[in-house]
């Protein structure tokens, strides 16, 4: 199909992220789905790019694993329907709160089957953990939302679910103080697998510690010790709170939502350039879920940082005046540009998709 | 181990290019009289060598800007280089190269230990990076053996692993961020104290592209908090298959332990001649460790053992101190040594499938009987990266020759099982010509363009990755 296209595609993984890519034909991955291959010994599963998450998620909680990078489940956020893909999970490199402890979605990518503009069948990496064999395309396609090539298949590195998961819980630090006892804890050789601050509403910050039974106990204890000066954190078990934040339930509704990859200790300086948004801090004060009212430039409020702003969520007018990935430098322009004229000689995957200045908008 | 012929217009005109070099860099950067020059002429693939051109040894991010945009203006390649420890041959020069040495920048900028993170000048060794944090109770997690010596520019080239990255990951796991000096001099960073650069994973890309893309000059790092302690226990097996089994049940467990090795026959024999550690003569031995509170290490080891009994072991071996614990380690890391007693290797790098675990040893075992050369392997179990390695007589006519042959018949076989031609070494050159085995022509093809667009006169490090043959009119087509 690709090989054979006449113009634009818009590549459709489970449609979760409402990305209204401009115009042309659509191509689903819908019809490449099922395991290809599952050693839960050698914690690997190889999976059609379309393949429902949930699906995959079925498999490995059947031997006891999961995806560790704790992929989001975009339709609350965004308002839309449809079931998000494996393939799509990749392509956006979606990771969730674990993030912080254990990587990214594209750090558990081994390898990658993709077809690229020009139609060919081009595969990188493989299915063992380490890999040095040449160039780590599979992460340049991890997080490249389709402009580069159409992931056919991939190739994961999954984990054990642990035995045992406590939260330790804490309400009413302003975000300063908050961000400094997630640092502290993060800084404890205690493993936090999750980090996050509401500053919405009960103002409550969240700890996780995932492990066996005696070990969690242990380490909440010492980390409630540790954290003593912040207040009496509290501990719950199997806490919802982590599917909430993961899905970003806080900011579910109305609203312009950015989310903003920063250093973890600017978090709180960055938010408080802008009066009034709603934030939910995750990954230890380095990924900020922002709410701000409709048509907010946010990149303009927050000014230059290190780091970046993304529009995940707004209506079609601001779209159409704000792009949805951070501008990158020129030197980096010119690469990824370079790097789409290779990879996508025509210009017809997802066109404008991460670079609107040229795209079919 | 064939190379490009040098440039003869290049190699004449050294006098002029030295003068240029100089007159653009402080006193004492640039290396040029042939009896200094020769001690870059290899890395730590020793069998190869040449001498370059000239060497620079910068001390900024400005200085490697100024030598690489002479060079490029002259048409002069440019062989990268950090420690010089690549057993891959990734630094090798040309007689027509400029080696461009980063082994003065070796300054921290930055450590900020409520972010996690520290930034420091690309040629620090491994070590010094968690020397610059340990007082703090931090470490640099990538721990490759060659860690006192090696450059953080080095392990960001070849994405270096290590004894632990079952647990923490390798170099791609651990980078946050570049600073990165392009073939024309430009300067630019990538990624930084935050999470997940923007924009297409170019981070990603660099890290093991082996000096081909650009020359990183800055990094910024994530530091860890050190563990609470470490513990080991020894198992040993009278068959590899149960071992490998042992293996396969303790990661489906849920424990994850920080290190599982692993050593055969031959490589127990040597090590124990050598250091005499006590180990058990038996066809495999397994070491495992872990990590955390002396509860949780007992909680974690009580799992272990449990899973090791069911298997029918030979040997089981706790540590009740730190003294046995060493003991444990002791043989271990000693392995390389003991087997280099035995005569001169070659040290193999394929990562395969950990279910193929007892397919593969027992061919190698064969291939070794086929070839008459010893072959001893010690590796990381957990994470399936073998470590074959090949006894012979460098002195001997031939044998040179014949261990690398069999050399390349285990790493097609590792292909063959699903896995890969290196783990954690790098192609350099000594896999390069075996890329075909790996990729289909398409699959290198694609590779090559990422390098077209970085480095579209393939001046950085041209000769290494790509089998000559594929690269020619990409590398001809530039001059």
């Amino acid at each position: 199909m690709i090989a054979d296209a006449g113009g634009p595609l818009r590549i459709i993984g489970g449609g979760t992220r409402g990305l209204a890519a401009g115009s042309g034909e659509v191509l689903s991955t819908a019809g490449l789905s099922g395991v290809t291959l599952y050693e839960p010994g050698a914690l690997t599963l190889i999976v059609q790019a379309g393949t429902p998450l949930a699906e995959v998620e079925a498999v490995l909680a059947a031997e006891g694993q999961r995806l560790a990078f704790e992929p989001m489940d975009y339709p609350g956020l965004m308002g839309t329907i449809g079931a998000p893909t494996i393939g799509g999970i990749v392509a956006a490199n979606v990771s969730g709160p674990r993030r912080i402890a254990v990587g990214a979605c594209r750090d558990f990518l081994l390898g990658v089957r993709f077809v690229d503009g020009m139609g060919r069948v081009l595969k990188n990496g493989g299915r063992v953990m380490k890999n040095v064999t040449g160039y780590d395309l599979s992460r340049l396609m991890a997080g490249s939302y389709g402009t580069l090539g159409v992931i056919s298949e991939v190739s994961l590195k999954v984990l054990p679910i642990p035995r045992a998961c406590l939260t330790l819980m804490l309400d009413g630090l302003d975000d300063v103080r908050a961000v400094a006892a997630l640092s502290r804890a993060l800084g404890s050789p205690y493993e936090v697998t999750g980090a996050a601050h509401l500053a919405a509403g009960a103002h409550r910050t969240l700890i996780r510690l995932e492990g066996f039974e005696a070990s969690v106990h242990y380490r909440a204890e010492r980390l409630q010790r540790l954290l003593a000066e912040f207040g009496d954190w509290w501990v719950e078990k199997d806490s919802p709170a982590w599917q909430d934040l993961c899905n970003v339930a806080p900011l579910h509704g109305g609203g312009d939502v950015w989310r903003v990859s920063a250093r973890p200790t600017k978090g709180p300086m960055l938010v408080a350039r802008v009066p009034g948004a709603d934030a939910v801090y995750d990954w230890g004060g380095g990924l900020i879920w922002l709410r701000v009212p409709e048509g907010t430039d946010l990149r303009a409020a927050l000014g230059p940082f290190d780091g970046h702003a993304t529009l995940v969520r707004a209506g079609p007018g601001t779209r159409a005046r704000l792009s949805m990935f951070h501008p990158v430098s020129q030197p980096i322009a010119a690469i990824e540009a370079g790097l789409r004229a290779r990879f996508d000689p025509r210009g017809i995957l997802n066109p404008g998709l991460m670079t609107p200045q040229t795209g079919a908008a | 181990m064939d190379m490009p012929i040098p440039d003869a217009a290049i190699v004449a005109g050294k006098d002029r290019i030295v003068a240029r070099l100089n007159a653009a860099l402080p006193p004492g950067t640039v290396i040029s009289d042939p009896a200094e020059t020769r001690v870059y002429e290899c890395d730590a693939l020793a069998a190869y060598r040449c001498a370059p051109l000239a060497v620079v040894l910068p001390r900024s991010t400005d200085e490697v800007s100024a030598t690489l945009k002479l060079c490029h203006s002259m048409g002069v390649p440019v062989v990268p280089r950090g420690a010089g420890t690549s057993l891959a041959g990734g630094s090798l020069p040309t007689a027509d190269c400029v080696i461009l040495g980063v082994a003065r920048m070796t300054e921290v900028l930055e450590v900020d230990y409520a972010s996690r993170i520290i930034r420091t000048q690309a040629g620090r060794t491994n070590l010094a990076v968690t020397g610059a944090v340990e007082e703090h109770g931090f470490f640099y997690a990538p721990d490759p053996s060659s860690q006192l010596a090696c450059a953080i520019a080095g392990n960001i080239a070849m994405n270096s692993g290590g004894a632990h990255c079952l647990k923490y990951g390798v170099t791609t796991n651990n980078l946050l961020g570049v600073t990165i000096v392009m073939m024309d001099g430009t300067v630019t960073e990538i990624g930084g104290a935050h999470l997940d650069a923007g924009g297409l994973d170019l981070l990603g890309l660099i890290c093991g592209s082996e000096g081909q893309l650009g020359v990183v000059t800055e990094a910024t790092l994530r530091i860890l908090p050190k563990p609470e302690g470490a513990r080991p226990v020894l198992i040993g097996y009278d068959s590899s298959e149960v071992a490998g089994a042992c293996v396969s049940d303790i990661i489906k467990a849920g424990v994850l332990p920080v290190a599982i090795e692993f050593m055969d026959r031959p490589c127990i024999r040597a090590t124990e001649a050598f250091a005499n550690a006590g180990y058990p003569d038996c066809e495999a031995l397994l070491i495992v460790e872990v990590e955390g509170s002396p509860a949780e290490i007992d909680e974690q080891l009580a799992i272990i053992l449990d899973i090791a009994r069911r298997h029918d072991p030979v040997e089981l071996r706790e540590s009740a101190s730190a003294d046995e614990a060493a003991r444990i380690w002791m043989g271990r890391k000693s392995a390389f040594g003991a087997m280099g007693q035995l005569g001169d290797y070659i040290c193999l790098d394929g990562t395969i499938p950990v279910s193929q675990l007892p397919f593969v040893l027992r061919r190698i075992s064969e291939l070794s009987d086929e070839f008459g050369l010893l072959v001893g392997n010690v590796f990381h179990a957990g994470d399936g990266n073998m470590h074959p390695l090949i006894i012979y007589d460098a002195n001997a006519p031939g044998q040179h020759d014949i261990a690398e042959a069999l050399g390349t018949e285990i790493l097609k076989l590792c292909v063959e099982v699903g896995g890969c031609l290196t783990g954690e070494h790098g192609v350099g050159i000594e896999k390069r010509d075996l890329m075909t085995y790996q990729y289909a022509p398409d699959d290198l093809d694609i590779q090559m363009a990422v390098k077209d667009v970085f480095d579209p006169e393939w001046l950085l490090n041209p000769a290494k990755v790509f089998p000559l043959g594929a690269s020619a009119s990409r590398r001809i087509a530039a001059e």
